[in-house]
C-alpha cells in the first residue's frame, strides 16, 4: 500500500473515533456518578470517583421498589416482543404473498400508527385500560406498545419474506405440507434472521419508551424507568442512585446489540426500520 | 414478484387488525369524542362543536409550541443527516473495527429515553457535570437550567447524541451494499473523491437517506421524554415542544377538550408533513 | 496503444505465501501484442480475474513486472495506466444521462468541451446509442448499460487496453450474440488491444485471435482457437475446449510405440521414452475418432442426436470413448471397432503434451 494512502486512512479513522468518544462521554459520566457517594457528587466536581462506593448498586439490588421495577420492565418488554412478532408473522406473510381486498390501504394504515405521537394516546389509553381492568398490569403496557411495534414488525418481516422466493412455498405445497406445518417447519427457520431483527426493534422500542409505560401503571407494575423519575422528584436529589439505575438500564440493551450486531446491518440495509 | 389474489389472506392479517384496531381506533374515537364536547366534571358532557379546535388553532400557546417544534426539528435534521453521512463515509468497511463501531454507535439507541434525559441532566449540570463544568471552565457562561439559549443548545446536543447513530447505521448499510466494481470503474474513469461521492455514493444512498430523514422527522416531532427529564420544558416554556405541551394540558390540567383537539391537529400535521416529505423525495424516481 | 509484457508475474492474496497452493497466479511470462484481441479462458477460480486485475492495476503483483511498451507500470494506478474496463455487472452513473456517462472520463481528464462532444457522438453512433444520448442511463436495459460501460472506455483516445470481465453474464441469451459480434466488429475497426475474460469457450473462441487458457492459477496454453482445438498442449485444454471434450485414455510406451490396453496406436510424431516417467495418457478428439472394421473393440453405450452430428458414447472395458458421427453416416450397433486419426492423436505425460 502506498504510504500517502495509509496516512489518509488513518486521518479518516479520526472521524468515527471522535464521534465514538462523543457518544461515550455522557455514558462515562453516568457510570462514574453511580460509583460516587451523594456527598461527593454534591460536594463539587471530581472527574472520577474519589470515594469509590457500591452502595448505590447494593441499594438497588436489595430494595424491592427498585429491583421489582426491573422485573416489571423486562416482563412487559418480553411480553410485547413475543406478542408483536407472533401476530405480525402471518400478517407479513399475507402481505408478501397475496393480494386481497384493501391490502394496500391496510398496510398504509398500519404504518400511520408508527407516526402517532404517544402523547396523543396517553390519556385515551389510561381510560381504555382502566375500563378493561388491565390498568397497572404489565399486560396494559405490553398491549399498548403493540400499537407501534406491530406495524414495525410487519414492515420488517414483510421485507425479509419478500426476499424468499415463492418457489419455496410452492414446492412445499406440492410435497403435501399443510399451510401451518409449512409455515412453522420450513418458512420460519428460513427467515430466522428477519425474526431476529424484528425482535430486536420491538425490544428496543418497548424498552426505551417511558410515557405510556408510566401512564398505564401506578404501583404493582411500575417499570424501572418510572421508578427513576419518581425517585428523582420525591426523595430529593439522589443522583448516585439515579445514575446506578440508569447504568443498569443500559446493560440489557448492550447485550441485545452485541448478539444481533451482524443482523442489524442487514435489517437496516432493507431500509425497513 | 407476482402475487396471487387470495381473499382468505384476511384470516392471516385478522389478529394484527384486531390488535391495532383495539389500540388505535378506540382511543382515537375517545379523542374525537372529547374534542367536540365540553365537560364540567361528573361525566356530564355537552356538545361543543368545533370550539376546541378554534380555540387551539388561535391560541398563542399552541402557535409557540408548534414554532419551537418546527425550529427544533429543522435544526436537528440539518445537523444529524450530514453528520451521520460523514461518519458513515469515514467508517471502516471491513476488519475488527466494524463490530466495535456498530456496537458502540448503536448503544445510545437502546438506552431508555428518560435515562438519556437523566444522563444529560447529570452530564450538563453547571457545577458538577462534566460538560457543564467543562464549558464553564473554558469561560462560557453555561447554565441550562436558567438560560433558554444554553437549554436549547443542550437539548439539541442531546438529540444529536441520541439519534445521529440511526442515520449512521442506515447510511453505512447503504454504503456497504454498493458493489466494489463501481469504485473500480470510477478509479479507471479518473474520478475524484468528490465525484465518487456525488455520482456513485449519493445516488445509491438516496433510498436510505429518504428513510433516515422521514424517521428523524417523525420521531423528533414527537420528542417528549428526554426533554421533560432534562429541562422539564423550561426554563420558562423555552423548550416546551408539542408533546410536552399536550401532556401538560391533558394529564396535568385535565383540559380534555383542548387537549383532544390539539392531539388531532398534531397527528394530522405529522401525517401531512410525512406524506409531503415522502412525495417530494420519491418524486424523481417515478419520473 | 501498447504492447503488454508480463514478466515473471506471480500473485498471492496471502501476506506470506508458502506452498504452491497459496499462489492465486503462478509464475507466468507473456507478451500481448499491440492491437490484439485476447481472451483469458478458464473455469471459476482459475486466476483469470486475478490476472486481469493485475494488468488493470487494481491489484499489485507480489512478484514480477508489468510493462506497457517499454515502461514499467507495475506500481502504477489504473488511472495512470490508461486502461478501460467493462465489468461483469454493468457499472453506470445512475443520475447521469447516457451522454454524460460517456463524457465523464473525458471531463475528469480536463478535455475541452468541443472535443468531448465530438468523441461522445462518435462513440455513441459506433455503439448504436446515438438516438438515446439524452436519456437517463438508469432507464436502459442491461445490454444498453453494458454498451455504456464499454463506451466510457472507447471515448478515450489514450487507452492502452480495454478489458472485459465476463461482460455478457447478465445479458439475455438472444442479445449475447448481437453484442459479441458488435465487439468483434469494433475491434476490427479501432484495433485497440482488448482482453476478454470468460469461462465460456464460445465467447472466447469467437472473440479472440489468441486465447490464454488458465487452470489452477497457471497458464496451460496460449494459442489461436485452431491451435487449442487441434493441438491441446494439456489434457485440461482438451477437456475444457470442444463439446464434447477430448477423449483422454491411459497408455503405455513400448519402445517408440504407444499402446492403449495392449492395442498399438499411431500418433503424430514420435515420443521420446527417455523424457521422464510420469503418468502417460493419449488424447484424441471425438471429431477425429471414427468407426472402422478393425481397431479398438468397443461396446456402444448411447447416442445423442445434436442436429448435424450424433454424439456416440462407447466403452472399451472401463474406458469411455466418444465419437462424432456426421449426420447421414451409417452407425453400427452393439459391438464395433473404433480408430483414431493418427494426425490428431497426441500423447501426454502428467497432463502435458509430449509428442
Amino acid at each position: 500500500m502506498h504510504p500517502e494512502r495509509r496516512t489518509f486512512i488513518r486521518k479518516r479513522a479520526l472521524i468515527p473515533a471522535i464521534y465514538i468518544i462523543f457518544l461515550m462521554l455522557p455514558i462515562y459520566w453516568l457510570v462514574t456518578m453511580s460509583f460516587k457517594t451523594t456527598n461527593e457528587i454534591l460536594g463539587g466536581f471530581t472527574p472520577w470517583p474519589v470515594n469509590f462506593t457500591l452502595a448505590n448498586y447494593v441499594k438497588i439490588f436489595t430494595d424491592s421498589t427498585w429491583y421489582s421495577g426491573y422485573i416489571n420492565s423486562l416482563t412487559f418488554v418480553i411480553a410485547n416482543t413475543i406478542l408483536s412478532v407472533v401476530v405480525a408473522l402471518p400478517a407479513a406473510y399475507a402481505f408478501s404473498r397475496y393480494r386481497f381486498l384493501g391490502d394496500k390501504h391496510l398496510f398504509f394504515w398500519l404504518l400511520t400508527n408508527r407516526m402517532a405521537p404517544p402523547a396523543v394516546f396517553a390519556l385515551p389509553f389510561l381510560q381504555l385500560y382502566s375500563a378493561v381492568g388491565l390498568f397497572d398490569t404489565p399486560w396494559a403496557v405490553a398491549l399498548a406498545h403493540t400499537l407501534f411495534n406491530v406495524p414495525l414488525a410487519v414492515w420488517i418481516l414483510e421485507g425479509f419474506m419478500s426476499g424468499v422466493p415463492k418457489e419455496l412455498d410452492e414446492t412445499a405445497y406440492v410435497d403435501g405440507y399443510p399451510f401451518w406445518r409449512f409455515f412453522l417447519k420450513i418458512f420460519i427457520p428460513t427467515i430466522a434472521a428477519g425474526i431476529g431483527v424484528a425482535c430486536f426493534f420491538c425490544f428496543m422500542f418497548s424498552w426505551v419508551e417511558l410515557l405510556l409505560a408510566k401512564t398505564l401503571t401506578s404501583v404493582a407494575a411500575k417499570p424501572i424507568v418510572a421508578t427513576m423519575t419518581r425517585t428523582a422528584s420525591t426523595s430529593g436529589y439522589e443522583l448516585g442512585l439515579l445514575a446506578a439505575a440508569g447504568t443498569l438500564t443500559i446493560v440489557p440493551g448492550a447485550f441485545v446489540i452485541y448478539f444481533v450486531r451482524n443482523y442489524i446491518a442487514k435489517g437496516f440495509a432493507l431500509g425497513r426500520v | 414478484m407476482y402475487k396471487q389474489l387470495n381473499q382468505k389472506a384476511w384470516f392471516l392479517v385478522a389478529p394484527v387488525v384486531a390488535l391495532v384496531a383495539f389500540n388505535a381506533i378506540i382511543p382515537l374515537m375517545t379523542v374525537v369524542n372529547f374534542s367536540v364536547q365540553e365537560t364540567f366534571g361528573d361525566n356530564v358532557f355537552f356538545w361543543a362543536g368545533v370550539d376546541w379546535f378554534e380555540q387551539v388553532l388561535h391560541s398563542s400557546r399552541f402557535h409557540d409550541a408548534l414554532l419551537r417544534q418546527i425550529l427544533f426539528t429543522a435544526i436537528i435534521l440539518l445537523i444529524e443527516v450530514p453528520l451521520g453521512l460523514i461518519v458513515a463515509l469515514a467508517m471502516p468497511r471491513k476488519g475488527p473495527w466494524v463490530s466495535v463501531c456498530l456496537v458502540t454507535m448503536a448503544l445510545p439507541l437502546l438506552i431508555p429515553w428518560n435515562v438519556v434525559g437523566a444522563m444529560w441532566n447529570i452530564f450538563a449540570l453547571p457545577e458538577i457535570g462534566l460538560m457543564g463544568k467543562g464549558l464553564r471552565s473554558l469561560g462560557f457562561d453555561f447554565n441550562y437550567t436558567r438560560q433558554p439559549l444554553t437549554a436549547w443548545f443542550t437539548v439539541v446536543l442531546m438529540d444529536v447524541w441520541h439519534w445521529t447513530s440511526l442515520v449512521v447505521l442506515l447510511c453505512y448499510a447503504g454504503l456497504v451494499s454498493i458493489p466494489n466494481d463501481y469504485y473500480q470503474a470510477a478509479k479507471i474513469d479518473g474520478a475524484s473523491a468528490w465525484s465518487v461521492f456525488r455520482y456513485i455514493q449519493l445516488p445509491k444512498l438516496k433510498r436510505v437517506l429518504t428513510i433516515a430523514i422521514l424517521l428523524r422527522f417523525m420521531d423528533s416531532f414527537m420528542i417528549y421524554t428526554e426533554v421533560v427529564v432534562l429541562t422539564g420544558g423550561g426554563p420558562g416554556n423555552s423548550t416546551t415542544f408539542l408533546s410536552i405541551d399536550l401532556v401538560k394540558m391533558a394529564l396535568g390540567q385535565f383540559d380534555l377538550g383542548p387537549a383532544a383537539a390539539m392531539s388531532l391537529i398534531y397527528f394530522l400535521i405529522i401525517l401531512l408533513l410525512s406524506w409531503l416529505f415522502y412525495t417530494v423525495m420519491t418524486r424523481n424516481e417515478a419520473r | 496503444m501498447a504492447k503488454i509484457t508480463l514478466d515473471r508475474l506471480r500473485h498471492s492474496y496471502m501476506p506470506n505465501p508458502q506452498g504452491a497452493e497459496d499462489w492465486a497466479l503462478k509464475e507466468m511470462t507473456q507478451e500481448l501484442e499491440d492491437g490484439g484481441a485476447y481472451a483469458l479462458l478458464g473455469p471459476s477460480g482459475c486466476g483469470k480475474t486475478t490476472l486481469l486485475n493485475l494488468i488493470s492495476g487494481l491489484l499489485r503483483p507480489t512478484v514480477g513486472r508489468i510493462l506497457f511498451d517499454d515502461a514499467d507500470v507495475t506500481g502504477a494506478t489504473p488511472e495512470q495506466r490508461n486502461i478501460a474496463q467493462v465489468f461483469q455487472f454493468p457499472v453506470i452513473y445512475d443520475t447521469m444521462t447516457v451522454y454524460d456517462n460517456l463524457a465523464f472520463p473525458l471531463r475528469n481528464r480536463g478535455v475541452p468541451a468541443a472535443e468531448i462532444d465530438k468523441r461522445v457522438r462518435e462513440v455513441g453512433a459506433m455503439l448504436d446509442l446515438g438516438h438515446m444520448l439524452k436519456k437517463r442511463a438508469s432507464g436502459l436495459t442491461a445490454d444498453g448499460k453494458q454498451k455504456i460501460s464499454l463506451g466510457r472506455g472507447l471515448v478515450r483516445s489514450d487507452v492502452n487496453v480495454i478489458m472485459f470481465d465476463e461482460p455478457l453474464t447478465v445479458i439475455d441469451p438472444h442479445l449475447k450474440w448481437v453484442l459479441r459480434s458488435k465487439l468483434k466488429e469494433l475491434h476490427h475497426r479501432i484495433r485497440r488491444t482488448m482482453i476478454y475474460v470468460t469461462h465460456d469457450q464460445t465467447e472466447a473462441l469467437t472473440f479472440a485471435d489468441q486465447v490464454v487458457v488458465m487452470n489452477n492459477g497457471e497458464v496451460v496454453q496460449v494459442g489461436t482457437p485452431v491451435d487449442l482445438f487441434e493441438r491441446p498442449a494439456h489434457t485440461f485444454v482438451g477437456h475444457f475446449i470442444g463439446s464434447p471434450g477430448m477423449n483422454v485414455l491411459p497408455c503405455s510406451l513400448d519402445g517408440g510405440r504407444v499402446d492403449f490396453m495392449g492395442q498399438p496406436v499411431e500418433t503424430l510424431g514420435t515420443v521420446q521414452a527417455s523424457s521422464g516417467n510420469g503418468k502417460l495418457e493419449l488424447g484424441v478428439r471425438p471429431e477425429f475418432t471414427r468407426f472402422d472394421s478393425i481397431g479398438i473393440p468397443v461396446e456402444i453405450v448411447k447416442a445423442a442426436d445434436v442436429g448435424r452430428f450424433r454424439i456416440v458414447e462407447t466403452r472399451h472395458r472401463e474406458h469411455r470413448i466418444r465419437l462424432l458421427v456426421p449426420e447421414g453416416q451409417p452407425m453400427p450397433s452393439g459391438h464395433a471397432y473404433v480408430r483414431f486419426d493418427p494426425k490428431h492423436t497426441h500423447v501426454y505425460r502428467d497432463g502435458w503434451l509430449v509428442n
